[in-house]
């Protein structure tokens, strides 16, 4: 299992060839409280970094949640739908959102590894 | 109030703390929204078990004096002169355009009235009470008081070894009783569509009340996030979202706070327009909504008709943990309010088919002896 990269708005990514596996990290869903829906990209479609791609709803509200690489949307979680609580539990294993291959590898360069958002995420409180 | 001035605590601040609260700030005050076990698992423990809210936020009133009621009633449309001893009513505050200043809570204490108002609107509810009632009565705020609500199925049975008096009271009923001890005014009531009471306490023995309640097992501490979609459920109005001075008591859907005799004789700001809807109608009505699918759909949608015509916007929007879907409640033309009426909810751009619903989403369990 290859390790994962974060955004600034954070997500994570888990890249496997050229498929990269996006969700949102376990300090978002901390944030958020209980996920009640989740709103997914359509298989097929084109999603750009940084723009938004999906829809998180907790009990108080809800929130974007941004592609953190290009490419086309090729899976979508649809365990999600009927157990969003999923994206709590499980954040960076069962709670994935969606999958999209990679239009630019080089986008890779503009995320984070572990490291540097453990930091950036201290540097939130 | 503005974001610049200082943030208060409620007496219970420390304990909050203490549970692991999250606390955000609400009408000026900094307040627990979930404890660790989270909202979802809070808004369940309430509908089956008992929650402790801490609404020491909330504004506490006393009126004294023997006119009291009588000059109350001329800032609310309910009966208050008719209101019988220990018993406790829901009214408002009206404008003269029929609209609603605030929703409150009285009770005929006997000697006194007591009054629970919202917290946003505390300062300009006293004033408005000193300018109008200060010849008839006395006016006294209560800002050494804390409120706590014991809510749920298990509210009677848990607070009934520290009160045993209480069990006597039946819904919209209230006592001066001793709990664990300790003089309280206690009232049978709250704003969770569950059977409940809130307990007005020295601010200086909250913690010690609040601590003696959750030591049974069967009472957690419970968030203003849970409180939201307890309410919500319960088809109760938020004020501030479902009613301001924009909505009036008609449109509201709360015409069942206007007892008989002041449908009669009116005598309250406003009521000439108010009861002229009351007789011809409105031309909106706050109703319930249930999104098809499971989309919640939030405060300020479009409602439209099928054909995509503009009918009214939703006032309070969410997830319903115990419907196990989203909720809503808001405005639509009378024309679309019978229960029932297939209506579209702008969401995101997008239009989503949604239904009239009957209020409340969850039936109300409340104590009628």
């Amino acid at each position: 299992m290859s390790e994962l990269k974060f955004s600034k708005d954070h997500e994570w990514v888990r890249v496997d060839g050229d498929v990269a596996t996006v969700g949102i990290t376990d300090y978002a869903q901390t944030q958020l409280g209980d996920v009640v829906y989740v709103e997914l990209p359509a298989v097929g479609k084109q999603v750009e970094q940084d723009k938004e791609a999906a829809i998180v709803e907790s009990v108080k509200a809800a929130s974007e949640v941004y592609a953190p690489l290009s490419g086309e949307v090729i899976a979508i979680n649809n365990e999600l739908a009927d157990a969003p609580g999923i994206v709590n539990e499980a954040p960076t294993e069962d709670g994935w959102f969606f999958k999209l291959r990679i239009k630019d590898a080089k986008q890779l360069d503009s995320l984070m590894d572990e490291a540097a958002y453990t930091a950036y995420v201290e540097g939130l409180a | 109030m503005s974001a610049d001035d200082p943030l208060h605590f409620t007496p219970l601040d420390g304990l909050h703390r203490a549970l692991g609260a999250k606390l955000v700030p609400f009408a000026g005050y900094d307040m627990p929204v979930q404890y660790p076990t989270g909202i979802l698992a809070e808004h369940h423990w309430t509908r089956s078990h008992a929650g402790l809210f801490d609404v020491s936020h909330m504004g506490q009133i006393r009126l004294d004096g023997a006119g009291a009621a009588a000059a109350l009633e001329r800032l609310v449309p309910a009966d208050i002169v008719g209101l019988k001893p220990q018993r406790q009513r829901y009214t408002l505050f009206t404008d003269a355009q029929g609209g609603i200043l605030d929703d409150l809570m009285v009770t005929n204490a006997g000697d006194h009235l007591f009054l629970v108002v919202n917290a946003a609107c505390k300062t300009a509810d006293l004033a408005h009470l000193q300018a109008h009632l200060a010849q008839d009565c006395r006016v006294t705020t209560l800002p050494e008081r804390a409120l706590l609500a014991l809510q749920g199925p298990k509210a009677a049975a848990s607070l009934a070894p520290h009160a045993p008096e209480a069990a006597a009271l039946g819904f919209m009923s209230g006592a001066a009783l001793r709990v664990a001890g300790l003089p309280c005014f206690v009232t049978r009531s709250g704003y969770t569509g569950e059977d409940g009471f809130e307990i007005s306490v020295a601010a200086d023995a909250a913690e010690r009340l609040a601590r003696t309640l959750l030591a049974d097992a069967r009472v957690k501490p419970i968030g203003l996030g849970a409180r939201d979609s307890l309410r919500l459920e319960a088809g109760l109005c938020l004020y501030g979202h479902d009613i301001d001075t924009t909505t009036t008591v008609i449109e509201a859907d709360l015409a069942w706070t206007i007892q008989k005799r002041r449908r009669e004789t009116g005598g309250f700001p406003g009521a000439a327009i108010i009861l002229k809807q009351l007789a011809k109608g409105a031309p909106r009505k706050r109703v319930g909504l249930k999104p098809d699918g499971k989309a919640p759909a939030r405060e300020h949608t479009r409602i439209t008709t099928q054909d995509g015509a503009t009918i009214g916007e939703i006032t309070s929007g969410g997830f319903g943990p115990t419907v196990g879907g989203p909720v809503a409640m808001g405005y639509v033309a009378t024309s679309h309010a019978t229960p029932g009426s297939a209506v579209q909810l702008v969401v995101r751009g997008q239009p989503r088919p949604a239904v009239v619903a009957k209020l409340p989403f969850t039936p109300h369990r409340y104590h009628r002896p």
